[in-house]
Formats: C-alpha cells, structure tokens, sequence
C-alpha cells in the first residue's frame, strides 16, 4: 500500500508544480495569448496529474471512473474558454491594430 | 485550543465586515450587490461553523443549519437575480443623467 | 499544525474578499465576487458540509457570477464609478465594521457548552424515512415547510423580475442570451454538453437521497445547460406569456403542496410523509421541484421581457 501511496504523492506533486509553473506564466508573460497558452497548457497536465494520482486511492472502479470524467468535463471547458478568449484577443486586434 | 470550525467562524466575521463596508460605501448599486452578497456569505459561513460545532447523534454536523444555508443561498441568489433587474431597468429609464442605449433599441436593430 | 490548510484557505477568502470591494473596475469586482464564491465551496467541505459546497460552487459562485456579468456587460460605464465618499464617513464606516467583526469574533470565540444541536430531532426523522442523506431529510421532510416557502420565494422573485417589463413588451420573451459574435467553440460545447450535463444533473437529484446532492443542486446544473444552449445561440429564450413556461414554473411547488395536503388524509398532518409511500412521493416531489428550479433560475438570469410579443 506504501507504493500506492509515493505514486499518489509523486503524481500529486507533480500536477503542483504545473499549476506553479502556469501561474508563473499568468503572472509574467506580456500578453493575453501567450498566457493563455501558459494556463491552458499548464493547467491541463497539471490537472491530468493531480487525477492520476488520486486514481489508485480510489475505493472502487466507479470512483475513479467519475474521477475521469471529471477530468474529461475540465478539458472540454478549459479548451472552450481557451478558444473563446483567444477569439476576443483576435476581434480586438482587428479592430485596433495599433493596440 | 482553536479549532478548524473558530478559524472559519473568524473569516466569517472578515466578510461580514468587508461586506458591510462595501454596502455601506459603494455609490453604485452593482458594487452594493457585490457586497451584499458578501455580507450575506460571511452569515451563511456563521451557520456553518453552529453546524460544525453541533455535530451529534453519529453526524459530523448539525444538519439543519446546513439545510438552512441552502435555502439561504437559493434565496440570496434570487434577490440578486431581482435587485439585478431592478438597477438595470433604472439604467433605462434614465433616471440618473447617464447616456444609455436599452437592450429593446438593440434587439430591434438585430432583429 | 493541521489548521495549516485552513489558515492557507481563510487568507485567500479574506484576500480576495478586500480586493473585491476595494477594486476600481466593476468586471474585476464581479470576478472577485467569483473567486470568493468558489474558494467559499473549498471551505465549506472543510466544515462538513458537503451539500452546502455544492450548492455554493453552484449557485454562490456559478449562476450568481454569470447573472452580475451579464449585468455588468449591459451597464454603462460611469466615472463617477470609482470615487468613493469623504475620508470622515471611510473612518467612520472601518470603526462600525470592525466593532461588528469584534462582536461576532467574540460570539465564535466563545462558544455555548454543549452546543445547541437540532441533530437528534433531524436522525429521529431519518429513521423513519429510509433515505441516507440527512440534509435531504431535513429539507424534505423534517423542515419541508421552510422549503416550501423558499420554492414560493422563487417564484415571487421571478414575478417581481417580470414586472419590471416594460409596458409594450409585455408577454414577450427575453433579450437574447448571444454574444455579438458567433463562436464555434461555444456552439460546439452546446451542442457536447448538454446531454452530458443533463445526466449529471439528474444523478445530482436522483444520489441526493442518500449521498451529497439533491434537488438545489441538480436543478442548477440541470438551468445551466439550458443556458449554455441560449446562450450559443441554438434556442432562443421562451416568451413569458407562454402556459408551458408558467406550467413549469410553477410545477414544483404545486406537486409540493398537494403532497403537503395529502398528508392531511394519508398521514399526520400537512407536509407528513405515510412510512409506506415515503420514497416514492419524495421522489416525485423532487423531481418536481428540480424541474421548476432549473425553469425558474434559467429564467431570472434571462431576465425581464425585451421583445414584443410575437
């Protein structure tokens, strides 16, 4: 059982530093697309990870099924709001190329 | 010693105090909103610590304030959803001298 | 120190709280309310309460951000938005918030021994009912009557957001929901997931008979999906003078009411459940009550009427 548990903490710490590393992103990069980039990049692995590591300690198959889906759920509207903010940076550059 | 429900109970009375400011000193109503439903939250998370605190008969905790933060929530959010309607309709009737264009002007010109 | 976490957790809420009513901007405002509304969820299943965190993620943070976005989107900027008043009435305001935070730090920290509990009277009422989770017996049957009251709160408030139509648009159906710009994106997650949320919402309801859920919060996911398709721009929103839409509206408290009655006949006294038909009325009840819940929140973030009838 202790190795369930190093893998659980090993996952776990990983999927931290990923979400260090796109907040550092939020916080230091110039401009809206390339941290969005570093969010949706990093918080995605970083989610994925933080799942990952909480699969095995699940108690049973449809725990850590619902777990899945709820990563699953996660993706699809990180990527959509992803899309949508990218969208609206595009409308402003057009209509202000200068900005 | 201090246990996890007081350390909740004292970041309660932090939002009643922030949200009453707030209510307090906004001009705008959006702002007052925002603040009330602050207010309101800090009360709700005073429920939750009672709750904690009166965990009994093989429950963590009292279920029946927790049942009544539910309603609460339910509740403050229907005010809102009311007091939103309420300063957006006054926007439109001009009643402070602001230039405005009512959703009704914008929907015929897409419609 | 296992109150690290908790301390961690209080600081942010507390943070975010000050930023929000301190900020200049008013968007930054409405997305702070937010980010204190979900940090909130976090410390609600810290005290052990799961439903009430649900409910908050829900509601608190959820369908209440979007309703005061959507607000903000449709005010007019205001500069006179970011003056606050005279430095006397800021001093003055701090004293009187914190004279109140001292007393209410005072109530928690000093606490009544034992605890007052109402704990004993809501498992009593468990016992006879079969269902798992106490919350739903406390909202269902041990204080069905506060619930009640609360369905009937909703739909005065939808009312009172219907009143406020004006007079030539009366009957009609709300401004639409859809950006000024069409997005694939956004219409291809309407068209994703709904289904999925529908079934996820209905599990809500349906698992909150003995584990976290229940009506509330199944009835919100169940009002967000159908916002997420007008607000794609796949459904546009129903007019108010609609009999359906009035039907729904005002289906979970009637069911309610007539199973309140009915135990005037069939067990004793209004709003008591008969120990052989409890589950199922329960049931039904709250399937009621969902639906009604997901129309009317679907509703008032909609908001008042726009468009004449057509």
């Amino acid at each position: 059982m202790i190795l369930v548990d190093i893998f659980t903490m090993a996952a776990v710490g990983a999927g931290m530093f990923f979400f260090l590393a796109g907040t550092v992103g939020l916080l230091r990069f110039p401009d809206t697309l390339s941290r969005l980039h570093a969010l949706t990049k990093a918080d995605n692995l970083g989610f994925g990870f933080i799942v990952l590591g909480l699969l095995p300690q699940s108690p049973d198959v449809l725990s850590g099924l619902k777990l899945v889906v709820v990563w699953l759920l996660v993706q699809l509207a990180a990527a959509t709001a992803g899309q949508l903010i990218a969208q609206f940076v595009g409308l402003e550059r057009r209509r202000d190329p200068a900005a | 010693m201090i246990g996890t429900a007081t350390v909740y109970g004292l970041c309660a009375s932090g939002l009643v105090a922030i949200g009453l400011y707030g209510l307090v000193l906004h001009p705008t109503p959006l702002r007052k909103v925002i603040a009330f439903n602050l207010l309101g939250s800090g009360t709700f998370v005073l429920f939750g610590v009672a709750a904690r605190r009166g965990g009994a008969a093989g429950f963590l905790a009292d279920p029946v304030p927790q049942a009544m933060v539910i309603t609460g929530i339910v509740v403050a959010f229907a005010s809102t959803a009311l007091a939103v309607a309420l300063l957006l309709r006054l926007q439109e009737t001009g009643a402070s001298s602001i230039e405005t264009t009512p959703p009704e002007q914008q929907d015929n010109g897409a419609s | 120190m296992t109150l690290l976490p908790d301390l961690a957790l209080v600081l942010l809420i507390l943070t975010a709280a000050v930023w929000t009513v301190a900020v200049r901007d008013r968007r930054d405002a409405v997305i702070g309310f937010i980010v204190v509304g979900l940090l909130l969820s976090l410390a609600w299943v810290r005290l052990n309460a799961v439903d009430v965190a649900l409910t908050e993620a829900a509601i608190g943070g959820g369908a209440t951000g979007l309703l005061l976005l959507r607000a903000c989107a449709r005010l007019v900027p205001r500069p006179a938005e970011s003056v606050l008043p005279h430095p006397a009435m800021r001093i003055l305001t701090v004293l009187l918030c914190s004279a109140i935070a001292a007393g209410l730090a005072a109530i928690v920290l000093m606490p009544v021994e034992p605890p007052a509990t109402l704990a004993p009277e809501a498992a009593a009422s468990m016992g006879e009912l079969g269902l798992g989770n106490p919350i739903t017996v406390v909202l269902l049957a041990y204080r069905a009557l506060d619930t009640l009251l609360e369905k009937v709160v909703l739909v005065l408030a939808l009312i009172g957001v219907w009143t406020l139509t004006p007079d030539q648009f009366w009957g009609g159906a709300p401004a639409s929901l859809r950006a000024q710009q069409s997005s694939g994106a956004l219409t291809l997650l309407a068209q994703v997931l709904p289904p999925v949320g529908v079934v996820i919402g209905v599990y809500l309801i349906w698992n909150g008979a003995d584990h976290p859920g229940g009506t509330f919060q199944g009835g919100t996911v169940l009002a967000a999906m159908w916002l997420l398709v007008m607000m794609a721009d796949l459904r546009e929103p129903p007019e108010i003078r609609l009999h359906s839409l009035r039907l729904l509206v005002i289906l979970g408290p009637v069911v309610f009411l007539v199973a309140g009655f009915a135990g005037f006949w069939i067990a004793n006294g209004f709003l008591s459940y008969p120990p052989a038909f409890a589950k199922p009325i329960i049931v039904i009840v709250e399937a009621a009550l969902a639906l009604s819940i997901a129309v009317i929140l679907g509703m008032l973030v909609a908001g008042p009427a726009a468009r004449a009838p057509r």
